[in-house]
This record gives C-alpha cells, sequence and structure tokens, in this order.
C-alpha cells in the first residue's frame, strides 16, 4: 500500500508541470492586452514601455515561464495588473469562500443522495423509486445557473426568505449550495442505489431476513453499510465536478469565491490572476482524483496494481 | 406474395430504422417531436415571427407576457420569443457543430489508438486522460481565455472538452472489437489496416459512439450557455441563449421572463435530447457498451 501512495503521489509530479505549463502558455495567447486597461487615454509609448517592463512582459516566454514557476513555488503568485493587489492574497480572500460552499454542496450531495438511493433500492420498482430517481436525474439535467437564478427568483425575490446575492452570514449559503447540491444527487443516488440493490442479494441479507431482522434495521444497519462504499470512493472523485459547478454558482449569486475572481479576471485581461486561480482550481482537482484513487486502493487492493 | 418479405424502397428503410422505431415509442415521440420542433422553429424564424432580434424600441421595454410578446420583451424593448428562436440558431448550430468536429477527431484519434496500440497509445492516453480529470468547463475556461469570447472560442472550446470522452469510447470499442474473428479473417485475406479500420471496426463502434456524441450534445449546450452567461460566448447583438440570461441575471426584479424562458428553453431540449439518447440506446441495445468507459 505505502508502495502504492508513494508511487501515485510521483505520479502528480510531471502532471502538475504538465497543466503549469498548459496553464501559462494558454494564457500568454490571450487575446487583449493588460497593458492596454491600464494606460490613460494619450499616454507615451514610453510609459507604456516601462508598464510592460515592470510586469516583465517584454522577455522570452521561457524565461516568464520559469520566473513564474520559481515564484509560485515559493508562494509568490505575482501581482494582479488590473486589481493592482498581491494575487496571492486575492486567491487566499476568496480561497475560502469557494471551499465552504464546495464542501458544503458536497456533503449535502451525499447525503440527500445515499438517503434518495436507499429509499428507491428499498421500493425497488415502485413508483416511488421511478418518481425518485427520475426527479434527481432531470435535476441533474438542467443547467445549475438556470436553477440558481429560479432559485433566486422563488425564495429571494417572491418570499425573501434569503438574501439575494453576497455572502454575508449562512443565509446567504443557502441557496448556492442547495443549487450545487440538487445537481450533484444523481450520480450519488444512482450508485447507492445499484450498491444497495446488488447487496440485497447477499446470502448474509437473507440471513437476517430469516432471523426475523426487521426489513428497515437491515436496509439502514446491513445493506446500507456495506453499499457505502462505492460511494465513498467516487464522492472524492466529485471534488472537481463540484469545483466546476461552484464557478458558475459563485457568478450567479455573486459570491467572491474562486469562480467569480476566475471569471472577473478573465474578463479584465488580468493573467497572473487568471493563471494563478486556474491553477490552484487544477491542483484542488488533482488533489480530489488523488484522494479517491487512495481511498479505491485502501478499500480494493486489486487497484494498488493498476499503477505499474 | 408472401408477407414475410422485406418491402424495400426509402418508405420502408425509414420504418426499419432505428430513429424512426425510437420515435413510436410514447417517450421517444415526445422528445423526438419537441426537438423537431425547435429545430423547425430556429430554421424558419424570420417566417415565424413579425419582430427583429436586434432593433431596439425602448419605449415598449420590459412588457410582461402578453398576446403580442408571448414571452414579453427585454430591457430593450426586442421580443423575447424572437430572440430565443434566433437564439436557437446560434446555440444549436455551435453546439451541434462543435460536437460533431470532436467525433470526427476523437473517433479518428480512439479507433488509432486502440488499434496499433504500442507508444502511440500510451502518448495518446496521458493527454486525454490528463483532459478527462479535469471538469469541461475548466477546459471550456482555459480554451476561451486563449482564443477569446465569441463564437470561435466557443466552438473550440466545446471541441476538446469533449474530446477526451469521445477517444476514450471509440478507443475501447476498437480494442474490444479488433480481437473478433471476423477482423482476422480480413486480415489473413490481406486487407490493409485502414481497409481494417474504417470497414469493419469503425462501423461496428459507431452507434454507441454516435449515441455518446448525441447525449454530449445535450452537455454541451449547457456549456454554450454557461459561457455565454459568463459573457465569453456569441458576442451582442447576436442571440444566444445563454448571452440572454446574461443580460438578464441583472433584472430579475424587473423582468423575471427575461431569464425563466431562455433558461426553460434550454432545459427542455436538454431533457429531451438525454430522453431521446436514453430510447435509442434501449432499441440499439448498446447500453452496456457505453458504459465501458
Amino acid at each position: 500500500m505505502l508502495g502504492y501512495v508513494i508511487r501515485r503521489i510521483l505520479m502528480l509530479v510531471p502532471v502538475f508541470f504538465a497543466v503549469s505549463v498548459v496553464i501559462f502558455s494558454m494564457i500568454h495567447m490571450l487575446p487583449g492586452d493588460p497593458i492596454e486597461n491600464l494606460l490613460r487615454v494619450g499616454s507615451s509609448p514610453a510609459q507604456r514601455e516601462a508598464l510592460t517592463a515592470k510586469y516583465g512582459l517584454d522577455r522570452p516566454l521561457v524565461e516568464q515561464y520559469l520566473l513564474w514557476m520559481g515564484n509560485v513555488l515559493t508562494g509568490d503568485l505575482g501581482t494582479a495588473i488590473v486589481q493592482r493587489r498581491p494575487v496571492a492574497q486575492l486567491v487566499a480572500q476568496a480561497l475560502p469562500y469557494s471551499l465552504t460552499l464546495g464542501g458544503l454542496a458536497l456533503c449535502f450531495s451525499t447525503v440527500l443522495g445515499v438517503v434518495v438511493g436507499t429509499i428507491a433500492a428499498s421500493w425497488r420498482g415502485s413508483w416511488l423509486d421511478q418518481g425518485l430517481m427520475g426527479g434527481v436525474l432531470f435535476g441533474s439535467m438542467l443547467p445549475n445557473f438556470w436553477i440558481g437564478l429560479l432559485m433566486i427568483l422563488v425564495f429571494s425575490v417572491s418570499l425573501g426568505w434569503t438574501p439575494v446575492s453576497g455572502a454575508r452570514g449562512w443565509e446567504s449559503l443557502v441557496l448556492p449550495v442547495l443549487t450545487i447540491g440538487l445537481g450533484g444527487t444523481a450520480l450519488v443516488a444512482r450508485v447507492t442505489r445499484i450498491a444497495m440493490i446488488d447487496t440485497q442479494g447477499k446470502d448474509f441479507v437473507l440471513l437476517l431476513h430469516a432471523k426475523g431482522v426487521h426489513p428497515l434495521t437491515i436496509q439502514v444497519r446491513h445493506v446500507l453499510r456495506h453499499a457505502l462504499i462505492p460511494v465513498v470512493t467516487i464522492l472524492a472523485l466529485r471534488i472537481g465536478w463540484i469545483l466546476g459547478g461552484a464557478v458558475t454558482v459563485e457568478v450567479v449569486f455573486a459570491r467572491p469565491g474562486l469562480g467569480s475572481l476566475l471569471i472577473k479576471s478573465l474578463n479584465q485581461h488580468d493573467y497572473p490572476v487568471v493563471q494563478a486561480s486556474l491553477l490552484i482550481l487544477a491542483m484542488a482537482v488533482m488533489l480530489g482524483t488523488l484522494m479517491g484513487d487512495l481511498l479505491q486502493a485502501a478499500m480494493d487492493p486489486r487497484f494498488r496494481d493498476s499503477l505499474t | 406474395m408472401s408477407g414475410t418479405v422485406h418491402k424495400t424502397g426509402i418508405l420502408a428503410t425509414i420504418r426499419r430504422s432505428v430513429a424512426w422505431r425510437a420515435l413510436a415509442t410514447i417517450k421517444g415521440g415526445v422528445a423526438g417531436g419537441f426537438l423537431l420542433l425547435v429545430v423547425l422553429g430556429a430554421i424558419f424564424a424570420p417566417v415565424l415571427t413579425p419582430y427583429d432580434y436586434d432593433i431596439q424600441a425602448l419605449t415598449n421595454a420590459f412588457q410582461p407576457p402578453s398576446l403580442a410578446h408571448p414571452m414579453g420583451t427585454d430591457e430593450f424593448g426586442r421580443d423575447v420569443l424572437t430572440r430565443i428562436l434566433y437564439g436557437a440558431r446560434t446555440s444549436l448550430s455551435v453546439s451541434v457543430v462543435a460536437i460533431s468536429i470532436s467525433l470526427v477527431f476523437g473517433m479518428t484519434l480512439g479507433a488509432a489508438a486502440g488499434y496499433f496500440g504500442g507508444r502511440f497509445d500510451r502518448m495518446v492516453m496521458v493527454v486525454v486522460d490528463l483532459t478527462w480529470s479535469f471538469p469541461e468547463i475548466l477546459v471550456a475556461l482555459m480554451l476561451v481565455a486563449i482564443i477569446g469570447p465569441g463564437v470561435t472560442g466557443t466552438l473550440v472550446a466545446i471541441c476538446v472538452a469533449y474530446l477526451a470522452q469521445f477517444t476514450r469510447l471509440t478507443r475501447s470499442q476498437v480494442m474490444a472489437l479488433k480481437t473478433e474473428t471476423y477482423v482476422e479473417a480480413a486480415r489473413g485475406l490481406g486487407a490493409s489496416h485502414a481497409f481494417i479500420l474504417f470497414r469493419h471496426l469503425l462501423p461496428n463502434c459507431l452507434g454507441p459512439v454516435l449515441v455518446a456524441g448525441m447525449l454530449a450534445t445535450g452537455d454541451a449546450i449547457i456549456l454554450e450557455a454557461t459561457l455565454g452567461f459568463f459573457g465569453l460566448g456569441a458576442q451582442p447583438p447576436t442571440p444566444s441563449w445563454g448571452g440572454m440570461m446574461s443580460s438578464g441575471s441583472g433584472l430579475l426584479f424587473k423582468g423575471p421572463w427575461i431569464i425563466l424562458f431562455p433558461g426553460l428553453c434550454i432545459a427542455l431540449t436538454v431533457v429531451a435530447i438525454n430522453l431521446f439518447g436514453d430510447v435509442l440506446l434501449a432499441k440499439l441495445d448498446i447500453r452496456d457498451r457505453l458504459r465501458v468507459v
């Protein structure tokens, strides 16, 4: 197991550099010139050159990359060109918002998905099963920014229960979490349902029935516990997906998270911020995948050999 | 003449086709019918509506839905229904074209990787796995960042975002098929690699890959709308479903119908595509082959 863990973590290093090169070179092909945004109307070419030199945009690309990477590895993400603040500071400010939102959404979709999956598996084939599974599937097909806007319309504008946008207090978290969570419920519910139906046919469940244990106790105490293994493994793999959803939902609800920062900087052509937020999102996805793989290997030894 | 003889002719061929059999079910009929309606609406938009999609009439702004404007008017007094019909042209064509290009590239790459194997296969899979592990929206955002906001950027973004999926699927299909006896027989008869690939392997994995492509088109419509919503999609005044919601999101209090109807349109179209794809999967009996990925 230890060998697998080490191999799996070492695999991240080339991936990290590949991703960083891709992000770096992509951003440097961006249209629009950030210097353009800084210059006042009628400023001289000399002023322009001075600014370009100040941000290192006149050096060769390889040099710019090495400089950037060296700084990133030491925790210096550069200075935002348009927002004129250290990028690390901007990212550090935004990250907690995204992590809270993502974490809560992950918990919510998991709990709801497991509950729905359990109910569907327990009354398999009934109208309850079909209705619930159809419902969560339908929810997962809708664009999440539209669900978010609808929720604002219903709960904030019409009913006035929650704030429309922003990030003040826990009330402002309710709608974003619901929006991301509802979309993610379908997969968890489906995996739970299939795993439970699979387990229901096992001999030990038959034995429990024969012993006269209450069916509900069997479902929750024995079958569900057994079926949770595949659910746990897909959870970590969902982190990337949750982050993708968070980007959109943050923009809808005007939450000051990493997604909002990314979209804002993209529209402002603020290279350093775009680079840093993409890199951090990519790292989060990679760490999520890593956790998923490690969990899977911990629970099922067969996966440990898959990396040679 | 006995009735068992297969009828020939165009009508009979259509009736035997999978698409027709899928349309004949209730689920497939409703979903397919709705999709047909949307496509026809997009094509015949100029005939169907008396309004223009980009002529502003500020005195007419923020009209709630009425007989003259069934879906109301937006902040510039433009008819929302008209813009949805014209927006369907952008949103649908961008998604369909992007997925088609992605399918062609993905199938070529995946078939070559699966058939030849070895170092080429490993090289392709490293790149594919790298993009596969990232959410499509992140991949798309990176690409839109380079190419710039607009239709071209969105097109390329969707293309690349789904390339990994099609490559993986085709590769796994080809790998499963290439050891079949008939492939060996063809090789024994002296058939070239290209002949085996194009004549035997690709036609056999076409079904699952095409259905996967159709289902991905649904996701692509959402992706296109999301980019549009961020203001990175088709630029105004060109209407697109996502773009309409982008400008409408700030006007939630004054005119909720401005975002309600485009969103409903996206949602219904995507759900219809998924339902129809589901019926196709059942009719073609390839649900298990799609799970190989």
